[in-house]
Parts: structure tokens; sequence; C-alpha cells
């Protein structure tokens, strides 16, 4: 199920201003890659692009090449909407669909694509779902209350839940628990593990303790000024990265001497 | 490096690929914008076709017999002299009531205040009129009576004093009336979005309450209250039944607002006319009601204006 | 020199001196004052007024001045001068929201007492076709406004929400900002001159002198569009861009989100204010006096002549009675009741959409 990523040569736009210049980098299937990087380098940017989400903003626009498994996803003729299917995306703060129950949510990407199916194999769905996103115990007794009764960090597994109800190949997150308590982020991470037996992860973070800690490879990204283009410094094993990088800029900032 | 510019040139030309259901939808949404557009246009082009006749006819054929001018002028005096009244009426009254909801009210009785006062701009224009005919109008000749006796040397009470009571003045009133609710609804608005920490740095520093209020709460509302207001005035300019219903018309100019001879507005001269109307009478009137519409456009732009300066002013807070 | 005269204004001279006047323990009315005063000056006012012979706006007026200068004058011995002002503005405020009920109070009260003497079964099961004086009923005028309204709806309520849907999910650019810009000027329209221009429209193809029920709820329409536009507006824009970048991190095209998550999250809203449009627009008169005039018998045919609705019917039937006045004015005020019920349920009907439909966290 989970698909290999390769980007060559990728330049993002918003408009005319170039946001991230010439990223090439390949995301093994069955692995977690973490972006890290200070703020407005381009990271959330670059994740976007990859299920093209990005090109919801006006203007915004993608040059390069970027490859799932071989079929270039910016190619003549490839809808978005159906890239969108095959690579998920959980974002920073949760975002259950407040008309939507729990139930609902987590079939969300059946119903809203207007797939027909059976009640019993719906059901299935749902509780594998919660089940895959550790959340199954906790709700199976309340699926009909509304999704955004539940806490913080039960509504991002829900959003997570919802993102594997569709089976994507892989899996993106952007800082998944930058606006949850430490608890719920551990229950994240250890989610996050378990994931990536079924699915390519890709995430972006702004804590390092929690790239070296989930991931098993590490990009890391930077800007040298303001106006210019972020780009990728260096990508590496998460080992190799915090303990000896090439660059000497990933060392300052892995190491927090950075600006 | 060759591919890789191919391939660029290749993605520009490329068109985004969209799904059936959406170009349907995204059309459909676009269509209806248009058709407003369209609407507006037939709005301009039937009005000045109508007028065309009138504009060119000859002064002695319209209704009076002096041309259009001087048809149209007293109407646009009691137009804007019965807007101005009621806005110079109601706006003080709408900014004290909206303290009130929002500053003064016990919290849990405000809303429901509020919704009491929303009420009032619900009730249609009709009822008004009657109300006006049969309740305030008779209500007021003994106030009126009262402003000649003691106020007859300004020239706006001199009188003689109707006998119905049925003036300009007291149509003035319904209009406030009719307004209040909208310039409340404004002031209520802004002043709900004041800061708060301005309103705490205020009372921190020993403020009464009221000191508090001229300090942060009106400073900050004010544009508020000016395009609330302005939003009242286009209103009262346009109001037509209240005003038909009230006034005891007959075409003058004067400033009198409690005796028995007052201007008309545009807008009750077009429904007490209109109905008996025909051929030239029709294209005066439709005339006149381009005016009217001229005269409420600019004020309602003054103050979508004044509300989008605002705007951008705040954007940085 | 410059340095002297800076001092002699420098703000903490000023508050030097406001500090000495204002010790933090000082005179204070005691908290039942306000009322018991309020009482005190009622009553005495009262007693006063009621010897002299009695007038109740007087008796108000009176009261409320006697009440201010005396608060005012008791807090300033006791308080000092900035907490007297304060509770003066106090006073100001709340009687200017009592004056402000005065109206309304007045308003409801005389149709309410007016209106149920005819507010009976004949009224709402008879026209007025051939009845002279007593009797009749404005059943026709009823169905007159209903029909119209109605009319008027189906036609503004898609355009409406479709162009709001346009100018949040789609519009950019130049016609959007066109589009966004003769809506407001849409909103300034004078009601009388959207009843023109329906006029005018329908006179072009039918003649000069046409009336049709139609040509009211085009008239009608132009008034309600851009309240409908500007309320959805609204609505679509408070709803989170989150939940559609989550549908759309979904897999689920852009008009399916639109249908599914955006409408569904703002529905409460986008109802409340349609509702609101329908009533604002069911007590127009003016519009519906110059395009379709007013008929004494059933017409539910829009497109053919005249028709009643109620506001016309209240209008005419109060400024031109005929002999004898009192049945005719009843009627005026029996159907300005109905008009008033109406338009009420219908904004009691918008609170309860907004509540019901609100999207529910528990």
């Amino acid at each position: 199920m989970a698909k290999s990523i390769d980007v060559a040569n990728l330049d993002i736009y918003y408009g005319s201003f170039l946001a991230v210049h010439d990223v090439t980098m390949t995301i093994k299937p069955q692995t977690v890659t973490a972006l890290i990087g200070p703020s407005g380098c381009g990271k959330s940017t670059f994740l976007r692009s990859i299920n093209r989400m990005h090109e919801v903003i006006p203007g915004a626009r993608v040059e390069g090449r970027i490859e799932l498994d071989g079929l270039n996803l910016y190619g003549p003729g490839v809808d978005p909407v159906a890239v969108r299917r095959q690579i998920g995306m959980v974002f920073q703060r949760p975002n259950p669909f407040p008309t939507m129950s729990i139930y609902d949510n987590v079939i969300a990407g059946m119903r809203l694509n207007n797939k027909k199916m059976k009640k019993a194999a719906l059901d299935d769905l749902v509780e594998r779902s919660l089940r895959g996103a550790n959340l199954w115990n906790e709700v199976k007794d309340r699926l009909e209350k509304p999704g955004s009764g539940l806490s913080g960090g039960q509504q991002q597994r829900l959003c997570i839940a919802r993102a594997i109800a569709v089976q994507p190949d892989v899996l993106l997150m952007d800082e998944p628990c930058s606006a949850l308590d430490p608890i719920s982020t551990l229950a994240i991470e250890d989610l996050i593990n378990e994931l990536k037996n079924d699915y390519t992860i890709v995430i972006v973070t702004h804590n390092m303790q929690q790239a070296a800690r989930v991931s098993d490879f590490t990009g890391f990204f930077n800007i040298e000024g303001t106006g210019k283009p972020g780009k990728l410094v260096e990508m590496d094993d998460t080992k190799t990265i915090f303990s000896q990088p090439a660059q000497q800029a990933t060392e300052d900032y892995v190491s927090g001497r950075f600006g | 490096m060759s591919t890789t510019t191919d391939l660029k040139a290749e993605q520009r030309a490329a068109k985004p690929v969209l799904q059936l259901g959406d170009r349907i939808f995204s059309g459909s949404a676009k269509g209806a914008g248009i058709l407003i557009l369209v609407v507006l246009a037939g709005v301009a082009i039937f009005l000045f076709s109508e007028a065309f006749p009138a504009l060119v006819a000859p002064a002695s054929e319209i209704r009076g017999g002096n041309g259009l001018v001087a048809y149209i002028w007293p109407l646009v005096f009691g137009t804007l002299l019965s807007a101005m009244i009621a806005l110079a009426v109601a706006t003080p009254l709408a900014v004290a009531v909206a303290l009130f909801i929002t500053h003064y009210a016990p919290r849990r009785v405000a809303q429901g205040l509020g919704y009491l006062v929303d009420l009032l701009a619900a009730v249609p224009s009709i009822v008004y009129g009657l109300w006006g005919f049969a309740v305030l109008a008779p209500a007021s000749v003994g106030f009126s009576t009262w402003l000649n006796d003691y106020l007859g040397w300004i020239p706006l009470f001199a009188g003689p004093v109707s006998v119905t009571g049925r003036t300009i003045l007291v149509a003035s009133l319904v209009l406030a009336v009719m307004i209040l609710p909208i310039v409340t609804a404004v002031a209520r608005e802004v002043f709900l979005q004041t800061p708060k920490l301005h309103e705490e740095a205020a009372l921190a520093l020993g403020a009464t309450r009221w000191e508090m209020i001229r300090m942060s709460v009106l400073p900050f509302g004010r544009s508020g209250i000016i395009s609330g207001a302005m939003l009242g005035l286009g209103r009262a300019l346009g109001e037509t039944m209240a005003v038909a219903t009230v006034l005891s018309v007959s075409g003058v100019v004067t400033f009198n607002l409690i005796s028995s001879s007052n201007p008309s507005t545009i807008a009750a001269d077009i429904a007490l006319q209109f109905p008996e109307s025909t051929g030239l009478a029709v294209n005066t009137l439709v005339t006149s009601g381009l005016v009217l519409f001229a005269i409420t456009l600019g004020v309602n732009m003054l103050a979508r204006y004044i509300i989008n300066r605002r705007r951008e002013f705040s954007g940085a807070n | 020199m410059s340095i002297d005269t800076q001092r002699e204004r420098s703000p903490e001279r000023e508050l030097d001196t406001s500090l000495d006047a204002m010790p933090v323990i000082r005179g204070q009315l005691p908290r039942w004052s306000p009322w018991v005063g309020l009482v005190a000056v009622v009553l005495i006012v009262g007693g006063v007024l009621s010897a002299t012979g009695l007038s109740i706006g007087l008796f108000a007026v009176v009261s409320a001045v006697v009440y201010a200068v005396g608060m005012y004058t008791a807090s300033r011995v006791v308080e000092g001068p900035r907490k007297a002002t304060d509770r003066l503005v106090t006073i100001i405020v709340t009687a200017a929201f009592l004056v402000a009920l005065i109206p309304l109070v007045s308003v409801v009260y005389t149709v309410v007492s007016e209106g149920l003497s005819r507010f009976d079964a004949e009224f709402f099961n008879s026209s007025m076709l051939g009845i002279v004086g007593e009797g009749g009923g404005a059943y026709h005028a009823v169905m007159g406004t209903l029909i119209i309204t109605g009319l008027a709806a189906a036609m503004s309520i898609p355009v409406g929400l479709l162009t709001a849907i346009y100018l949040v999910e789609y519009g950019k650019g130049r016609l959007a900002r066109a589009i966004t810009f003769f809506v407001d000027v849409m909103t300034g329209i004078p009601s009388i001159v959207a009843g023109l221009f329906a006029f005018a429209l329908f006179a072009l193809f039918f003649g000069p002198g046409v009336r049709m029920g139609f040509a009211g709820a085009v008239a009608l329409s132009v008034l309600m569009v851009p309240v409908v536009v500007r309320s959805t507006e609204e609505m679509l824009k408070i709803v989170p861009n989150e939940l559609r970048e989550a549908s759309f991190a979904l897999g689920v095209p852009k008009w399916r989100t639109i249908l599914k998550v955006v409408l569904p999250t703002s529905v409460a809203g986008i109802a409340t204010g349609v509702t609101l449009a329908i009533a604002r627009v069911m007590g127009e008169t003016a519009p519906l006096l110059v395009t379709v005039g007013l008929a004494t018998g059933m017409n539910l045919n829009p497109f053919d002549g005249r028709m009643a609705t109620l506001p016309v019917f209240a209008y005419y039937s109060y400024v031109s009675p005929g002999v004898p006045r009192e049945p005719s004015l009843e009627r005026a005020w029996t159907a300005a009741l109905v008009l008033i019920m109406i338009v009420m349920a219908l904004n009691l009907l918008a609170r309860l959409i907004s509540r019901v439909f609100a999207p529910k966290t528990r």
C-alpha cells in the first residue's frame, strides 16, 4: 500500500514570489520522514505541494517533478482531487467537521465522494480506522455524538482516522502536535510509529525531539533571509542529522545554536 | 537540464484538470453573479428610457407647468429636510440605546433587549404610517402648540399649528423611529468590538464607567456611528409609505415644521401620484425616482467609504 | 524656559491634584439610593401633577428631569463631580432606552387593540368583492401577499445564494469586485425605485398601465437579492478554511466540498438571513402600489392583472375609506395586525432556525 515519493528540482511559487527553490529528495515507502527548519522556510509549503493542496491558494503554482511510485503528480491530465485521495493529510489544528458525528467524520471521505457502501462495511471501516488511530476504545460508546465534543488530542486522532479511512498510500502531517498537550502528543507519536507499517509518512515539526523520536529520515530546510526562497539544506538518516550532519547550518540548528 | 526546462514549459501550457461537476457548479454560481449585474444594468436602462420623455418635454407640459426642475426641487427639499430631522433625532438616541445594551444593561437581559430593538426594524413601514397618522399625529398637536407658544420666534416653529398634526415634524419623527434600530444595530456592533484591553486600561486608571466609555468606547466607535447614521439616512431618504400616509402635502418649500402646508418627499409623491398618472406624468415621476436613487446612492457610497476606511485602520490592531 | 512651561502642563501634576481630590475612602451614596430616590420623585411629582390635572407624558418627563437633577446634586455633594457625572450619564442612557421602547410598545398596543375588533373568521374567508360598508375581509389580500412574496423568494434565494457562493468560494479579480460593488449599490435602492424599475420593465412589454403580481414579485426580488447575498456571504466567510482544506485533503472536489461541508456548516445562519429577508420584503408597500395595485376580488394568477396584497390593502382602506368610514378603518387595522403577526412569526422562526440548526458540540 505504501508508496515512494521522488521529488526532482521542485520550485514552488506564490504568484511571482519563489517560496521554495530546487528541492530534490527521495522518500522511501514505510518510513517516517521529518521535515525540520525555522519558521517560514517553506517546509509546510513543500508538504502541501506533495498532495497538491498548495494550489488551493490562488496564484500558487509549482515547477518541477513529484513522482508517486513513478507517476508524475503534476503531469498533464492528472486530477488534483484524485491525487489527494491517494495522499492524505493531517493539519496543524484538529479540524473535524462540526456538523457531523464521530462516525460520520470517519467516513466523511467516503460519503463526501458519494461512494455507496453497505452499512456493515461502513461499520467495519469506522472500527478499523478508529482502532488504527488508537481512538476506538475511547469513543466506541458515543459514535453518534458530534466530533467537536472530543478533547483536542482525541479530535486530532479522529482526523487521523478520517485520513486513513480513505486508505491513502501516503500520510502527510503538518505539525500535528503543535496544538496539543504533552500527553496527547505522546499518544500521536506512538500512533505514528504504528502507522508507518502501512503508510509512507511525512511529518513537518518544530519540535526537534519529536523529529528525533519518530522519524527514520530527516530533512532540514533553511532560508537565507526574508524574501529569499527556502531550500532543502540536507537530508539524511535522522541519527546522522542529529549527531554528525554534513552542513554547518544543520548542526547549528539541531544543537540550538541557531539565531 | 534541457529535459527539466521542457517539462516546465509543458506544465505551464497544461490546463488544470477540472471535474464536470466543478465546472457546472462554478459556472452557475458565476452566472448568478453576472445576472445581478445584468439586472442592475436593466434597472438603469429601463428607468432612463422611461424618464427620457420627461427630460425632453417642453416645460409647460410638465405638471405644474414650470418645468422639471420646478416640479422636483420642492420634493428634493422635503426629502432632505425630513431625513435630516429624522437623523438628528435618531442618532443620539441610537447611540444611547446601543450604549445601554452593551455597557449598562445587566448582561443576562442585554441580548433580549437587543432583540427587542431589532423587532422595531421588522415592523412594516405601512404599520408605522398608520400609527403615525392615528396616534402620533393627534398626540403631537399639544406639543406643537407648546413649541409655537414658547419657541414661535424660531422660523421652524412659526405656525400656524396644524390641527390634524399631519406635519413634516411628525413624519420626520416616524422616520426617526424607523431608522433608530438600523443606527442602533451598527453602533452596538462597533461598541462590542471595542478592545477589552482598552476598556480595562481605562478602568485601571481609575476612570468611572462614563469616563471609560468616553475614553475608549466612543473614540473607537466614532466612524461606526457615522456610517450607521449614513445607512439610516439612506433608508430615511427612500422611505415611502410612512411619509405618504402621515404627511398632508402641499408642495411648498418651507422650514416651518408644524404648519399644515408641508413639502412632500420624492418617494411619497411617487406613491401618491403614480396610481392616477398616465403618459408624461409617469415619465416625470420616474425622473424624480432617478433623482432619489442618485441621492441615496451618494449617501450609501459615503457610508461604505467610511466603513472601509475604518476597516483598513483597524487591520493593524 | 521650555522645561518650565512643560512642567506647568505636565500630566503628572494633573494626576497629583486629581489623586488628592479623590481619596480612596470617601463619601458614597448608599446602594439603595437610586431606587429609593426614583420612587420618591415619582410619588412627589405624581402628587403635584394629579393635584393640577394629570397628563402621563408630562408626568414622565417632569419625573425624569427632577430625578436626574436630584441624583446629580446629591451625588455631587456626597461623592464628588466625577461620580456625579457618571450617575447622570447612567440616568440619561437608561432614559434614552426607555424612550426608544415607547414607539414599539405604542405601535404594538395600537395595532392589537384596533385590529382585534375585525380579527374574525369573515376577515379570513371573504374578499372585498361587492362589499360596501360593513363586513368583507382580506382573504384575497393574504393570498396575494403569500403568492407575490413566494414568487419573489423563489427568484431571489437561488440567485442570492449562488452569487454569495461565487463571491466567497470562487470569485477573484475584477468580476467579483464588480459584483460586490453593485450588490452594495443594490442595497441602497429605495423600495419605490425598485417598483418603478419593475413597472418600466413590464411597461416595455405590455404597454403602459400594466399591473400584475409578477411585476411586484420582480420589484421585491430587486430588494431581496442584495439582502440574501450579504447575509449569506457573511455566513460563508465565517466557515473556517480548515474545514475546506480537510475536505480537499480527503480528495473531495470543490463543488462537493461546498455543498456537503461549507453549506451544512453555515446553514443555520443562511436560513436565518433568508427568513429575515422574506420578512422584510413581505411588509413592503410602495413597490406593490406601483406595480400590482389593488383588486377587490380574489386573483390567484400573478400573470394576469391587479392583485390585492395586505400592505396595499391596509393603506387604501385607511387613506380612502369611503362612506361609512369605520368598517374600512377597522379592516385596515386588522390587515396591519395580520401583517405584523406574519412578520413577527417569521422573525421568531429565524431565531428558532439559528438555534436548532447550529452545529452542536455535545
